[in-house]
């Protein structure tokens, strides 16, 4: 392949949320904006496989960066869910409380919240608890509810943001690994990835589990572990269980396993904290399997076992001080690193990606060179891709879609109604899907009860059309992933073929 | 606008194709099938083995051939078909939405509804094996319509977990396609599919069934890489010390199939725990009045002239319905599963004899057992009793239950099946 040579002013490496967000907001400015994202698709790490949840920010301490991004980025979630059509929705969320010591404890996050001047909060007694949640474990007594927590897609949310960056002039590059960081006379002045070297003024580094090995690029030093957390999601028929998120006494490491609905209508338990050294292992186990199960009974004990769809894990990426690192590199200059974006890193998002804006205009401050203007038109919004699900109770307005294009009359994945016309809209949105996966995350072809059996040869066909490609090219998510061995009969003439020749 | 209709069957698979056809027979005319997808058939165009049609046809077809057969007369009955038409919902009144790919949202009002939407598979996620989250990992039934619908070879070298029917046949097919077939696994002591298969699929081929065998982790980068297997015990739990890799690139479940009732539950109708299904009377009739379900939607069947023959029995009650010809019972008679029985249905007998001479039984067995006598027992007495020489849990039993022995009084009847006691004769 041959290697291309480019330029840009300012490459993102990442395309979870944090490098989306920071793409979004760096294209109000007139720059050449190269996101890079190893995966065949964005939000493939830590974004895809997280509680989803946009916390209240009463948990952190203000000392703390995380602590006051979390705060800050709060009210900021509803103008931009609406704007880039992310599902969110602000339904509070209770801390669970069972003895007297729990409640001197609720009391102290409150406290703590207050300071902050978070709003709504509210200690809760039994009756007011069972009231908001019918199913909550009878020996729960207390609770302390926080109005402002709310429930997001946090892949959408990802996807969303690069697609508005993309609207906005950004380049998205997926299937690109960074390999180097090009430094000379302690300034930053390339980035070398397997698909050739960008010659770049600045490198934002918002490479998640990974920001250790991008830094140690850029001769700094940083030791990022991952923590695993697992997930089940159960049925959209148990949904409705809760309608809070959840969570039990936060310990110093988590808030605990947590048991909420998600924006689509299914519910979630999890995580559990499992330090492990594999930045790879996304792997879930039994144990981890029966662990959140068991802890999330403590507060709904009447969770169905049979209920699950499917389980997964996420790496929560941990810096030692435990808080986030944003700022410029130490040792070189045009790098900006954005790491240790552990929980309550999704809650922190735009006021994570606010920071990195304020640092590139105090870098063009010293740097003559680099001119940051604003362009004079920025898209704020992204166009629509409906979803028949949105449509649900307002069908006449889905007939509108219909007559455009009666692909959307034509449903592919049964068990969440999605239809062929949506499945190509994620293929031609700005950062297309590629990848039944992608396709999974824009869509929610898949991810319903029967994961994929039955749409799954319909999608990868519709992919390889699409995309122009054999089916045998379709992959799960990139990579060797590829859901097709051979053409029927291919194998068997093969062998026969071999054995002939045998002879 | 919405349209009327006698009956709308829900879904174009064996069940809703043989009961449209029965009911036409029976003189109900305004009739519509809407099928999802884009052929009719439900599962049967992609089951292209032979071992279809020896009950009902008496006749060895493959599933394609014994799907043509009702499709021609469809066609020549020009019974209205809607495909790749998908119900959306169906509300106690009969009312139904559906989004179709000619005629858009339909909304369709009628008389009565007849339920065959056919059965889903379990997945991985359901019986939570853990591991890595790859490619590679499918069900049989989809590796089936990849193999024999689209043209491609899910993997190389294969694992089935699972030794259900489909597994069973897609053990075999992986085998003719030139994949390698190392091992079917089954959890349970002994096989759930038809013997047949089990002679025909494995033994023929040389592929090592292993019983009591579960996978308890799968393992890969992006693809699936190996397995990781292990004896289980008589809790069915996996004994640390027998686990072992087994190398392979593709993993097929065949681990159970579930009836698709979410339109079912979105009418209010509770569904039996054991059968997934709804609970009916002898017509196939649920609690609605007027709908009715029958074929995999109502319990997974092994042959699929076991769902013909179902869906008949309901497409009768349905014009009976239609007709306002049924005349009720006093007391309904119920019927229930005892010994090493999961379930029988129907559920219940609610109408009074209507030139029928019997009610046929669709029965599950819970342990494999030989030599065993049937007993029909009311109020504690054995009023009826079959005997077999076995009774397996993957082949359904079907055993009549002739009118002339129910009582107009009577209000259980309770099937149990025992070893036959060959002493007993001598005792008495």
């Amino acid at each position: 392949m041959k290697l291309s040579k480019r330029k840009a002013d300012i490459v993102v490496i990442g395309g979870g949320v944090i490098g989306t967000a920071i793409a979004r907001e760096l294209a109000h400015f007139k720059l050449d904006i190269i996101l890079l994202e190893k995966e065949a698709d964005l939000a493939c790490g830590t974004s895809k496989a997280n509680s989803g949840i946009i916390h209240a920010g009463y948990n952190a301490s203000s000392d703390t960066i995380k602590g006051r991004m979390n705060v800050k980025a709060n009210s900021q979630f509803d103008k931009i869910c609406a704007d880039l059509n992310v599902p969110f929705n602000r339904i509070g969320s209770v801390v669970v409380g069972f003895s007297e010591n729990d409640l001197k404890k609720l009391k102290e996050i409150k406290a703590n919240g207050e300071k902050q001047k978070i709003e709504g909060l509210e200690i809760l007694g039994k009756n007011e608890l069972r009231q908001k949640e019918e199913n909550i474990n009878p020996e729960a007594k207390y609770g302390l509810f926080a109005p402002t927590a709310g429930i997001i897609s946090p892949y959408e949310l990802a996807i969303a943001y690069g697609d508005n960056a993309v609207l906005n002039g950004a380049e998205v590059m997926l299937n690109t690994k960074v390999t180097d960081l090009i430094v000379e006379n302690n300034s930053l002045k390339a980035v070398k990835t397997n698909k050739g070297v960008i010659e770049t003024e600045l490198v934002i580094n918002a490479a998640g589990v990974f920001a250790d090995k991008i830094a140690k690029m850029g001769r700094d030093e940083m030791k990022i572990k991952p923590r695993k957390g697992e997930y089940h999601l159960f049925d959209k028929e148990y949904g409705s269980l809760v309608d809070h998120v959840l969570f039990p006494i936060p310990t110093d490491r988590s808030k605990g396993i947590l048991v909420t609905p998600t924006v689509h209508g299914n519910l979630l338990v999890g995580p559990n904290s499992q330090e492990i050294d594999n930045k790879n292992d996304l792997s879930t186990t039994r144990e981890g399997m029966e662990e959140i199960m068991a802890g999330a009974k403590k507060l709904i004990p009447d969770l169905p076992q049979d209920g699950v769809i499917t389980s997964f894990s996420g790496l929560r990426a941990v810096d030692e001080s435990g808080d986030f690192i944003i700022g410029f590199s130490d040792s070189t200059e045009g790098l900006i690193h954005t790491a240790g974006i552990q929980s309550p890193g999704l809650s922190s998002t735009p006021a994570i990606a606010d920071k990195v804006v304020e640092l590139v205009k105090e870098y063009a401050k010293g740097n003559k060179d680099f001119e940051l203007e604003y362009k004079k038109e920025f898209r704020e919004k992204n166009p629509e891709y409906p979803h028949y699900n949105d449509y649900k109770d307002k069908k006449d307005k889905w007939e509108y879609y219909i007559k455009k294009d009666n692909d959307y009359a034509k449903v592919i994945c049964r068990c969440e109604t999605v239809t062929k016309g949506e499945i190509v809209d994620a293929i031609q949105r700005p950062v297309p899907a590629q990848t039944v996966d992608a396709i999974k995350r824009r869509t929610r072809a898949g991810s319903g009860r029967c994961q994929g059996g039955f749409c799954g040869p319909r999608v990868v066909e519709i992919l390889a059309e699409e995309l122009d490609i054999s089916a045998l090219e379709v992959t799960k998510r990139g990579g060797d992933s590829n859901i097709l061995a051979a053409r029927a009969k291919e194998l068997i003439l093969e062998k026969k073929a071999g054995e002939r020749d045998g002879k | 606008m919405e349209s009327k209709y006698q009956l709308a069957v829900i879904g174009g698979g064996p069940a809703g194709m043989a009961a449209a056809l029965k009911a036409r027979e029976k003189g109900i005319e305004e009739i519509i099938v809407l099928e999802r997808d884009e052929y009719l058939g439900g599962i049967l165009p992609q089951c292209i083995h032979n071992g279809f049609g020896l009950e009902y046809f008496n006749k060895e077809l493959t599933g394609p051939e014994y799907a043509e057969r009702f499709i021609g007369d469809l066609k020549e009955s020009e019974i209205e078909v809607q495909d790749e038409t998908m119900v959306i919902e169906i509300n106690d009144k009969k009312e139904i939405t559906a989004l179709s790919k000619d005629k858009g949202i339909m909304k369709i009002k009628a008389e009565a509804v007849f339920l065959a939407m056919g059965c889903r598979e379990r997945t991985r996620e359901n019986i939570k094996i853990p591991g890595d989250r790859l490619a590679g990992v499918l069900t049989a039934g989809t590796a089936q319509r990849y193999t024999n619908i689209e043209g491609f070879v899910p993997g190389k070298e294969v694992v089935i977990l699972g030794s259900g029917d489909i597994g069973l046949i897609m053990a075999r097919r992986m085998k003719l396609e030139g994949a390698e077939v190392k091992a079917v696994l089954e959890l349970l002591p002994y096989s759930n599919g038809l013997i047949r298969n089990q002679v025909q699929c494995l033994a023929d081929y040389d592929i090592p069934l292993k019983l009591n065998h579960t996978i308890t982790r799968i393992e890969g980068k992006d693809r699936v890489e190996r397995v990781k297997v292990a004896e289980v015990d008589d809790n069915l739990d996996p004994i640390p010390e027998t686990e072992e890799w087994i190398g392979c690139d593709t993993v097929l479940l065949s681990v159970g199939l579930i009836p698709e009732n979410e339109l079912t539950k979105g009418m209010g109708i509770d569904l039996n725990p054991v059968t997934g299904g709804a609970e009916v009377n002898e017509m196939r009739e649920t609690k609605v009045p007027g709908v009715f379900a029958g074929g995999n939607v109502l319990h997974v069947h092994d042959l699929v002239d076991w769902v013909t023959e179902e869906a008949e029995i309901a497409a009768s009650g349905i014009a009976d319905y239609l007709k306002n010809e049924r005349v009720k019972k006093e007391n309904s008679l119920n019927l229930k599963a005892g010994d090493n029985l999961n379930y029988v249905l129907p559920n219940k007998i609610e109408y009074k004899d209507h030139n029928r001479n019997f009610v046929k039984l669709f029965m599950r067995v819970k342990k494999p057992m030989e030599e065993v006598e049937v007993h029909f027992i009311n109020k504690g007495k054995t009023i009826l009793k079959y005997n077999k020489d076995f009774a397996l849990p993957g082949e359904m039993l079907t055993l009549n239950l002739p009118e002339k022995i129910i009582d107009e009084n009577m209000k259980n009847i309770k099937i149990s099946i025992k070893k036959q006691d060959k002493e007993d004769l001598y005792e008495k």
